[in-house]
């Protein structure tokens, strides 16, 4: 006896998607609409990118229409259905992992976030993989750029806690820092960002928006003792960017990436630089931060390569 | 044939969820060659899915709170069939690991005097859970993995482990598996291991699990010969979403109920008065104006009984529903909106305000949800030994949900996460010294290893046979409806049947296309492991003949005091045959027992 039935309901049937007929499991290349659907049944349709690095094509499933439905559970019953070995992304089907972002219709979107009824009705749902990455399969892309960044960081180095052998941060002053750190590595934010969306060239030298929202979570952690601002502006790209807040109008958590990270980042890279009394100041008092020569020395990038690397 | 690669480790940590993450760390820091092998990219494990909190006696919030109380809630959550010592251990060094976490860079929610703030959750006696909003676990993994990449652990991501190879001595030798975006194999031989791959939600209909929980670890563990303990203790979270049907088992927080929020029925009564069960009836209120007062005073006052340990909750609500009194979709309704403000709700519940506006349509600071129990979390798993996770197989350690003993019949919200921290610690720790008293070089013979990686392979080279997807299907039907919150000798008796039918189709899945990141192959190789466990699952729940704690069975609804002695632990022997044990309770210490006959002030 199941936990879940309620008078009247039969989740388990009302959740089945249709067996496929068998000719529909081949492999699908072909721009060809596979899917089982019943006439006078509503529909949805797919139009998903199927290939590798060596080319592909879209190919359009037609889906009987589900209610509630969003756009990862149509491309699970594609999976179950007319094409098995559909290549895709997710885990949580929730909107915490930032696993199964794609290109919906041309914009970035986490397709478990993204309800098929608020989509343009009647016309067939176009499903790409992200664009700035090198695809692998399908929906798949090769993100290892972003992990590639994120091991070019110097690590987080807390200063000494009280007394009593705890730290002491009011909630106002890590409410910054947790803004950041609602970040669910989705990788949209990388995606949508021109520098590299249109200039694979940068992509050597410029940490992206991702990365940069980490580098502000870093500068404004009330307990961090690291200075990266030479190194933000020598090594992550960061004068790159021209606040055009594409990154920000992606991002799932509502994080304001540009006003709250990317150009307070700037403004502090500047001041480090060019500030005459910051310059004199730091040479005068005490210094409470190590110096960026000391931070990169901590830093792990370019060494210790991982299979992400290749 | 695809490529295979082979590589030589110290330690091979297998799952970067918190656990994995965690004892990465230990055996990266003692200076061991270290990898980290888990089957999505890092940071996805489903950890990161977490939401209320971790739970650690810091005593923050409520100076009385101290180990103690924790480790006598923990117990008497866990209808006192838990590992005395794991829940001790757990108890004692919780706050520690937290704390941890916080020299790692962690930003957790703070005290008006600046120290971590602390939430109440069901079963805890004080508010004891350390958190950031709902999303803790994003938290906690994010910690983990930013820690693990400055100490530069070797990640391989989107890898999945098939078997586990013991040398001609029995110690566990080589891990067998294949990368997905490839699908080429690869070896990790390794001095030892450490099991840290989660749950086996994925062999429900309905649950909060990410498709990895598969059960790899237990599976992988139980077929090098590991003994597995409590196998019939599986959770049903008492709320998570029930409408629309897409979005049927994904999870709602416990901090809901937590941070004021009450469960009601179609007549809008609290009906979870009506279910307070004796074992904590001097703890509960019984009112639901003492209730809620308790909010505000924890000292004068008895907890609701919306927080009763899970397994109390999940079938009371089940109860409600089949007596008619359900919600229109079959759940229970769950009430915050007139209980606190919307500033309130949306600051303290930020992921469940965004999870209900986007997929129900609904807003959860004006109108109640909807909610149910479905299946959540697997208090059994690989038998390990306390103090160091290690498991019957020599060179073999587990840590996490994959592991057993620490919750027993039941766990509470909260604990789960500071398991991951203390226990992963520990195995790491444990594993360290194991790899570092082993001399030589782990080998295997590679006509097994090339046996695994054809049969691995066998759906491409057949026609006309099963999909996995099919297989994957009627195997969760079969769970949902057989082996769930509720259980009887009959169903259960054809749970098995259903499995051998299973077990059999899936001999004979086809498979199209490449083994380069193919899921309907992926699917059919996580299939074996579903099977064994589900079996183990289901057998267990046919040997427990009482009902206590995350076992309900309606043909035995009382709890039987002789099998309140004892843990279940099955073993499949090598002619892969199952054999299920009753297994004496370890003798707790005087001191210890104390606690638990102490009644609350």
């Amino acid at each position: 006896m199941s936990p879940d039935l309620a008078p009247g309901t039969n989740p388990v049937n009302d959740h089945l998607s249709p067996q496929a007929p068998p000719e529909a499991r081949s492999e699908a290349r072909s721009d060809v609409h596979q899917g089982p659907s019943a006439d006078g049944e509503p529909s949805v349709t797919l139009s998903v990118w199927r290939g590798d690095l060596g080319g592909g094509a879209f190919v359009d499933y037609r889906m009987p229409a589900i209610e509630g439905e969003v756009v990862l559970d149509v491309v699970h019953r594609v999976q179950a259905g007319p094409a098995p070995d559909l290549a895709c992304r997710w885990n949580c089907k929730a909107g915490k992992c930032g696993s199964c972002s794609a290109e919906v219709n041309g914009k970035p979107r986490l397709m478990c976030m993204t309800r098929m009824d608020q989509l343009p009705q009647g016309e067939p749902v176009v499903v790409a993989p992200l664009r700035t990455f090198p695809v692998i399969r399908d929906l798949v892309t090769d993100v290892s750029f972003n992990y590639a960044m994120a091991r070019q960081l110097p690590p987080f180095a807390p200063r000494p806690p009280g007394p009593d052998g705890i730290y002491r941060m009011m909630q106002i002053d890590v409410e910054r820092g947790q803004e950041f750190r609602k970040c669910i590595e989705c990788f949209m934010c990388q995606d949508v960002c021109h520098v590299i969306r249109d200039h694979e060239e940068n992509k050597g030298s410029y940490a992206g928006p991702r990365m940069f929202i980490r580098y502000m979570e870093l500068e404004s952690h009330p307990l961090d003792t690291n200075d990266r601002r030479e190194l933000i502006r020598r090594r992550t790209g960061l004068s790159l960017c021209n606040i055009t807040k594409c990154c920000t109008e992606v991002c799932p958590e509502g994080i304001h990436i540009t006003d709250n990270a990317i150009i307070p980042l700037k403004e502090r890279v500047v001041d480090s630089s060019y500030d005459p009394v910051a310059w004199l100041g730091r040479k005068i008092l005490r210094r409470t931060k190590r110096s960026a020569v000391e931070a990169a020395a901590d830093a792990p990038a370019f060494k210790s390569p991982t299979r992400e690397d290749r | 044939m695809p490529d295979h690669e082979t590589h030589d480790f110290d330690v091979v940590i297998i799952g970067a969820g918190g656990a994995g993450l965690r004892a990465a760390i230990e055996t990266k820091e003692r200076g061991l060659r270290t990898a980290l092998v888990c089957k999505s990219l890092l940071g996805k494990a489903h950890t990161v899915m977490a939401e209320g909190g971790a739970a650690a006696a810091m005593g923050n919030v409520w100076p009385e709170d101290n180990w103690q109380v924790h480790f006598r809630d923990t117990m008497r959550g866990g209808k006192l069939l838990n590992n005395w010592r794991m829940a001790q251990l757990h108890a004692q060094e919780s706050p520690e690991r937290i704390y941890e976490l916080e020299r790692w860079g962690a930003l957790f929610d703070r005290t008006s005097d600046g120290r971590i703030l602390q939430r109440d959750f069901g079963g805890h006696r004080y508010a004891r859970l350390a958190h950031v909003g709902d999303r803790t676990g994003l938290e906690m993994i994010r910690t983990l993995q930013q820690q693990a990449v400055a100490l530069g652990v070797e990640v391989f991501m989107e890898c999945k482990v098939l078997r586990l190879l013991k040398d001609a001595d029995g110690r566990a030798s080589a891990a067998v598996g294949y990368w997905r975006p490839s699908g080429d194999f690869v070896t990790f031989n390794a001095k030892a291991f450490v099991i840290a791959t989660g749950g086996i939600g994925k062999s429900w209909l309905f649950t909060t699990n990410s498709w990895e929980c598969t059960g790899d670890g237990g599976a992988i563990a139980a077929w090098a010969g590991a003994d597995m303990l409590d196998m019939e203790f599986v959770q049903f979270h008492p709320t998570c979403m029930v409408w629309p049907m897409t979005a049927r088992g994904i999870l709602v927080t416990e901090g809901v109920r937590g941070d004021g929020g009450a469960l009601r029925n179609a007549e809008g009564r609290r009906f979870m008065f009506d279910y307070i069960p004796p074992m904590f009836a001097s703890e509960t209120a019984n009112t639901e104006e003492e209730a809620d007062r308790w909010y505000d005073d924890h000292t004068n006052n008895r907890r609701p009984p919306d927080l009763l340990p899970r397994d109390e909750v999940a079938r009371s609500i089940n109860s409600e529903v089949k007596a008619g009194r359900g919600s229109p979709h079959g759940g229970v309704f769950l009430d915050i909106a007139t209980r606190r403000s919307p500033e309130y709700i949306r600051r303290r519940l930020p992921s469940m305000y965004h999870q209900f506006k986007e997929l129900a349509g609904l807003d959860i600071t004006t109108d109640p949800m909807e909610v149910a129990p479905f299946q959540h979390y697997m208090m059994g798993g690989i038998w390990v030994e306390a103090d160091t996770g290690a498991t019957t197989v020599p060179g073999l350690f587990a840590a996490g949900e994959a592991a057993a003993g620490m919750h027993g019949a039941n766990r509470l919200g909260g604990n789960s996460l500071s398991d991951l921290l203390v226990f992963g610690r520990r195995a790491g720790m444990a594993a360290s010294d194991f790899a570092e008293g082993r001399p030589g070089t782990p080998a295997v013979g590679e006509v097994e290893v090339d046996q695994i990686c054809k049969a691995a392979l066998e759906p491409f080279g057949r026609d006309g046979g099963e999909s996995p997807y099919d297989v994957h299907r009627n195997l969760q039907e079969t769970m949902q409806q057989l082996v769930g919150l509720i259980r009887t000798e009959t169903e259960l008796v054809q749970a098995l049947a259903e499995l051998d039918k299973l077990d059999e189709r899936s001999q004979n899945m086809s498979v199209t296309g490449t083994p380069a990141y193919n899921p309907g192959w992926n699917l059919a190789t996580d299939l074996p492991a579903m099977l064994t466990v589900s079996r183990l699952v289901t057998r267990a729940a046919m040997e427990r003949r009482e009902s206590r704690g995350g076992q309900t069975r309606d043909d035995y609804p009382n709890a039987d005091p002789e099998l309140g002695k004892v843990n279940l632990v099955q073993h499949i022997r090598p002619d892969g045959t199952y054999e299920v044990e009753q297994v004496p309770l370890p003798p707790m210490p005087a001191e210890l027992a104390a606690l638990l006959e102490e009644e609350p002030k």
